[in-house]
């Protein structure tokens, strides 16, 4: 079992790798399966999250409170950090400080030896997938369940997650059937089912055993509460209570910035974060969890432990991206992003995708492994319409596109376009006269058909598509004829419109 | 040590030392005040229409709700509930004070026992420390008379909840929990603060919604009708 496991953690891990940004895209826009699936977030989760805003007529006041608070923590963090430490102690839980990724693994490996533990139900964490703990247990003879549908999936396909939210949102309901089929015919499941409450259900029964077996269950945290010493998850399937409740050890692995103050703060993000992500009024289960289980009680876990995880976040407090530590991975700039829409998560070679993942992946693995990312994005601002924490996107977006250039990490063609255009662009006589020279040209290119099939040095736009062909004159021109004409008609008396 | 290095790295990146006493008592001060931030409209208002959005809401979220007069019917009500649906009759009754000295012996049909959940388990009835207008939460607290696993565990979930018990905003749930928790045995909070709001669910296949991914399948919510006058 071992063996094999140590197979499957690297072929997720092979996924890895942001610097193919540009191949991945490719694969992706000729992946039908992957065009079937983003159709259908598109057309669920844009529309269900605008109708839980719709709802809440105080959405917007709470989304403002909400970024505030973030900001007071984030200025404050070290002293609600060790508030927290200090209560979660008083409840009998244990706080393990991780600088580094790999210390973090060290610290739950640590905890797992210390019951000799065989399996690890997981409940769904980005964290965890951020420090690559499957294929670390895996390596150290522990087998790491997943519980959370989605992510069941995923281990199932040995992928990464695709979604910070829906792990397995790029898989069609048909390829669930068969992953099943393939993985459950030896545990007696042969029949292939199609429907998704038969597939549901086969999950519910495979893994139900694998609650009572676990040794150690894993879970993340959305909040730690500073008041209380308490971490909080979110979640709708009853997983992560499960992964919780019923082994000996339940661990928290989680990260810095996750801390707020009080019950009634969290009560905030709460009322924001459902309706973000999912268009829920608020998630089946939020559950609050305070140090292990008390005198009298007859379940619950005998130690807790909480995993707190910097890995790079005290570095992005105060810095160009520190906007970026307010996130509630709520994902709801993924669900947006046109580029997201049409080349799946995978594509960006992270842990976190689409626009969260694009400003955010940069500061955890470095600029120079990341360039491609920043650049994944038209920069059309919806990411930062809907975010409910206020992050301007965008302007990181681009402030990271500045540091690759600074770095040099930009290609030379690239390069070079960009002084070109820097030049003209500082000489605005001199670039009013190119564009005049360009637009007439191209127009006298297209004069047939309205549109170009074929453009030098734009290979990019019309390989795939035609490009509109301009109609002559540039928009300066248009704009000041436009203008004559208005203050013509003043004169005349033709009154302003 | 990862600890130090860590809360020094913060300090170091906001430019400033660790913070003066006074500025501690300030930060101190705005936690021990809970203070609210904003409690939306939805969540206010007299006692039957908070009982009515309750119901809603929970209703909205594919919650079952019957009323009940008086707590004394409780276990009629469960046993007619589980005959109606065609659902098993051993039950897991929550080793609470006040559940378990319902008189369930009244009901033949019932076979009940008391603890946390086994993995056979299929229905369990557990009390409930609140219920919350704004979105249909219920939320329970894990302790002696309430283990945590018969709120996920077992196929059915029933739930025993007094309208006296019913608030508008989470806000005021957070307030009796401190409440009852001066009186209790010195612990902040219990183990386990659980918010339920409908049965499992997940969008995890083709984001096709589906009921009972690893939770109860079903929520029932007997709600005993205790507040001589509403409204």
């Amino acid at each position: 079992m071992a063996k094999a496991a140590k197979v499957a953690g690297s072929r997720a891990m092979e996924f890895m790798k942001p610097g193919a940004f540009k191949d991945n895209a490719r694969n992706a826009l000729a992946d039908d399966n992957l065009r079937s699936a983003m159709a259908m977030l598109n057309a669920g989760m844009i529309p269900n999250r605008q109708g839980a805003v719709d709802r809440l007529p105080e959405f917007d006041l709470l989304s403002q409170r909400g970024r505030e608070l973030k900001d007071h923590v984030l200025g404050h963090l070290d002293y609600y950090l060790e508030r927290f430490e200090r209560n979660c102690k008083a409840a009998g839980g244990q706080v393990h400080w991780c600088l580094t990724a790999e210390d973090a693994r060290q610290a739950v490996l640590k905890i797992c030896r210390s019951v000799d533990a065989k399996s690890v139900t997981k409940g769904k964490s980005m964290v965890a997938e951020e420090i690559h703990l499957n294929q670390f247990l895996e390596q150290h003879e522990i087998e790491p369940v997943e519980t959370d549908l989605g992510e069941y999936i995923i281990q199932l396909a040995e992928e990464p997650p695709s979604h910070i939210i829906g792990p397995a949102i790029h898989k069609t309901k048909d390829q669930v059937s068969d992953l099943f089929l393939k993985h459950h015919a030896k545990l007696g499941r042969t029949e292939r089912q199609t429907e998704p409450p038969a597939l549901v259900n086969e999950a519910r029964e495979i893994l139900r055993q694998k609650y009572f077996d676990a040794d150690v269950g894993i879970t993340g945290a959305n909040y730690l509460i500073a008041e209380t010493g308490s971490s909080i998850i979110v979640t709708n399937e009853g997983n992560g209570d499960l992964t919780q409740t019923l082994p000996k050890i339940h661990i928290v692995i989680t990260s810095l910035e996750k801390v707020v103050p009080t019950l009634e703060d969290a009560t905030t993000f709460l009322r924001i974060l459902a309706r973000s992500a999912t268009g829920q009024d608020f998630s089946a289960y939020t559950t609050i969890s305070t140090g292990p289980r008390r005198d009298g009680d007859v379940d619950g876990p005998e130690e807790y432990h909480v995993i707190l995880l910097d890995n790079g976040r005290s570095a992005m407090l105060g810095s160009e991206v520190h906007d970026m530590l307010r996130c509630i991975r709520c994902g709801a700039c993924i669900n947006h992003c046109p580029v997201y829409q049409s080349v799946g998560g995978h594509t960006y070679g992270t842990v976190y995708v689409g626009p969260m993942g694009a400003v955010l992946s940069p500061a955890l693995l470095g600029v120079a492994e990341t360039k491609h990312l920043p650049c994944a994005s038209t920069l059309c601002g919806r990411c930062e319409e809907v975010c409910p924490v206020s992050i301007p996107l965008p302007k990181l977006l681009r402030q990271w596109r500045a540091r690759a250039f600074e770095a040099g990490d930009t290609p030379q063609l690239e390069r070079w376009g960009l002084s070109i255009w820097a030049f003209f662009a500082r000489r605005p006589w001199l670039y009013g006269i190119g564009a005049r020279l360009a637009m007439r040209g191209l127009a006298w290119l297209g004069r047939e058909r309205g549109r170009l099939r074929k453009l030098w040095f734009a290979g990019g736009w019309t390989d795939g598509r035609d490009l509109p062909a301009p109609e002559g004159r540039t928009f300066q021109e248009r704009w000041r004829q436009q203008q004559q004409q208005q203050q013509r008609q003043e004169q005349h008396g033709g009154g302003a419109v | 040590m990862s600890r130090d290095a860590i809360l020094g790295a913060i300090r170091q990146s906001l430019g400033r030392p660790e913070l003066s006493t006074d500025a501690k008592r300030g930060l101190n001060e705005h936690i021990t005040k809970h203070r609210a931030n904003v409690i939306p409209a939805r969540a206010k208002g007299a006692r039957a229409d908070l009982l009515q959005r309750f119901q809603e809401m929970a209703e909205a979220v594919s919650c079952t709700v019957e009323h009940v007069s008086d707590e004394a019917a409780v276990p009629g009500a469960v046993a007619e509930y589980l005959r109606a649906n065609n659902l098993p009759t051993q039950l897991t009754l929550a080793p609470d004070a006040w559940l378990s000295g319902l008189d369930w012996d009244s009901q033949s049909l019932l076979e009940s026992k008391s603890g946390p959940a086994g993995i056979d388990d299929v229905v369990s009835v557990t009390p409930a420390f609140a219920g919350v207008a704004e979105t249909g939460t219920l939320v329970a607290l894990s302790g002696a008379g309430h283990p945590t696993t018969l709120n996920f565990v077992p196929d059915y979930h029933v739930v025993a909840l007094k309208t006296s018990q019913v608030v508008g905003a989470y806000e005021e749930v957070w307030d009796r929990l401190r409440q009852a928790n001066e009186q209790g045995r010195g612990f902040a909070m219990p183990r386990t603060v659980n918010m339920i709001t409908g049965p499992s669910r997940t969008a995890d296949i083709a984001l096709t919604i589906e009921l009972g991914a690893h939770g109860p399948r079903s929520l029932h919510i007997v709600l005993i009708d205790d507040e001589k006058a509403p409204g």
